[in-house]
């Protein structure tokens, strides 16, 4: 008679753990967070959140450390430079360490934590890192264009009300809207 | 009166400090809403899961009318409060490559971050391309300087141009989302489920 209800505890037990992998707090509920949060870096930092211009500093960093004179004449890294101390000691690198940080306890407190590849069963692994990549690379480029990225542009600009910031997030999910159609194949 | 680090409030020396666990909350946050998977962020695009409308659009309310309540009783100057200036072609060209970007890599800078965090193999080929983009853009820069400075417009306010005031803005902008909320609610219920 034991063995049922034990069969029963095991595959409930079970679905609870599948499910904790994949449940997510309230989407609302990690807007007005998110919200908050932001609220409080204004009001400490006087700016926003970020992320491309963290990774932007360590391309200034790299190429500075590689080829110093390559980095002093080219006019767009050199901007980055500043009084010679090294582009990587700057607000953003260490938010975008924070992120790394943060994303890790939220995932281990989650069982999410996993080396993996996510992508849909009807393209091969190969094929995600390849258009992965690609994606960055877009990203890199029109991040730099634009001023910020989805985070620094699009988000923090518009809760400031800045022009750019509206039209630039009225881009991104313009154009991802506009493109999707072409793509799909790599996500449904 | 805010922003605080700006007007030497807080010691500048504790900027690093906060930068980080500023970055933490983000990245706790980004994680467990559901960013550090791209198959749910790119079901926007596609009508399957509208997560990334809904924190989006609630954090962007969220701060900017926090923003205008602090003004408003006085707690922080807006003065001082950055945002990126306006150059024309170059935010519009620059959000539709980026948005080109966004549904080839299904990451954006900071939620390719968040999943490299946990793990996510093709979130560090999306940080590295992120990495080479910038490279290439600052190489190519001597290409790109005439859309990247042209038709400077400077720190210019939506609701400025819109000859509204900020609180009307607002007012609109929170109706528009609450208006894609409902509707993004309705077309979920009628598209196909992408299992992920």
């Amino acid at each position: 008679m034991e063995q049922p209800n034990l069969k029963k505890a095991a595959e409930a037990e079970n679905l609870i753990f599948m499910d904790k992998s994949k449940s997510y707090i309230n989407s609302y509920l990690g807007g007005v967070l998110l919200g908050l949060l932001l609220l409080a870096t204004f009001y400490i930092n006087g700016r926003g959140l970020g992320a491309s211009g963290a990774i932007k500093d360590s391309v200034a960093a790299t190429v500075n450390e590689i080829a110093p004179g390559h980095a002093r004449e080219s006019e767009y890294i050199s901007k980055s430079l500043g009084d010679g101390e090294t582009p990587l000691n700057s607000w953003l690198v260490f938010e975008v360490l924070g992120i790394l940080a943060g994303s890790f306890i939220s995932g281990a407190l989650a069982g999410r934590l996993k080396w993996k590849t996510e992508h849909s069963p009807n393209i091969s692994i190969r094929t995600r890192i390849l258009f992965a990549g690609m994606g960055g690379i877009l990203f890199g480029i029109g991040s730099q264009l634009a001023r910020g990225c989805t985070s620094g542009a699009a988000l923090s600009g518009s809760a400031a009300m800045g022009l750019s910031g509206i039209v630039t997030m009225m881009c991104i999910f313009g154009a991802a809207y506009l493109f999707a159609w072409f793509f799909r194949k790599l996500w449904i | 009166m805010g922003p605080l680090i700006p007007q030497g409030i807080i010691d500048g020396g504790w900027s690093y400090v906060i930068a980080f666990v500023t970055g933490a909350f983000f990245g706790m946050i980004l994680e467990s809403s559901g960013f550090s998977s791209s198959r749910k962020i790119v079901g926007l695009f596609y009508g399957y899961d509208f997560t990334v409308l809904r924190v989006f659009f609630t954090a962007t309310i969220t701060a900017m009318i926090g923003l205008l309540y602090f003004n408003y009783m006085g707690w922080i100057d807006l003065s001082m409060v950055y945002f990126p200036p306006m150059y024309l072609w170059a935010a519009i060209s620059g959000g539709l490559i980026m948005g080109l970007g966004f549904i080839m890599g299904g990451f954006c800078p900071g939620t390719g971050l968040c999943a490299v965090g946990i793990g996510k193999l093709d979130a560090v080929a999306n940080v590295v391309g992120l990495y080479l983009g910038i490279f290439l853009f600052s190489e190519a820069y001597p290409f790109f300087e005439k859309l990247y400075m042209g038709n400077a417009m400077g720190n210019l306010r939506v609701n400025e141009v819109l000859g509204i005031s900020s609180g009307l803005f607002a007012f609109l902008f929170a109706s528009i989302a609450l208006a894609a909320f409902i509707i993004t609610a309705w077309i979920q219920k009628r598209v196909k489920p992408v299992d992920y």
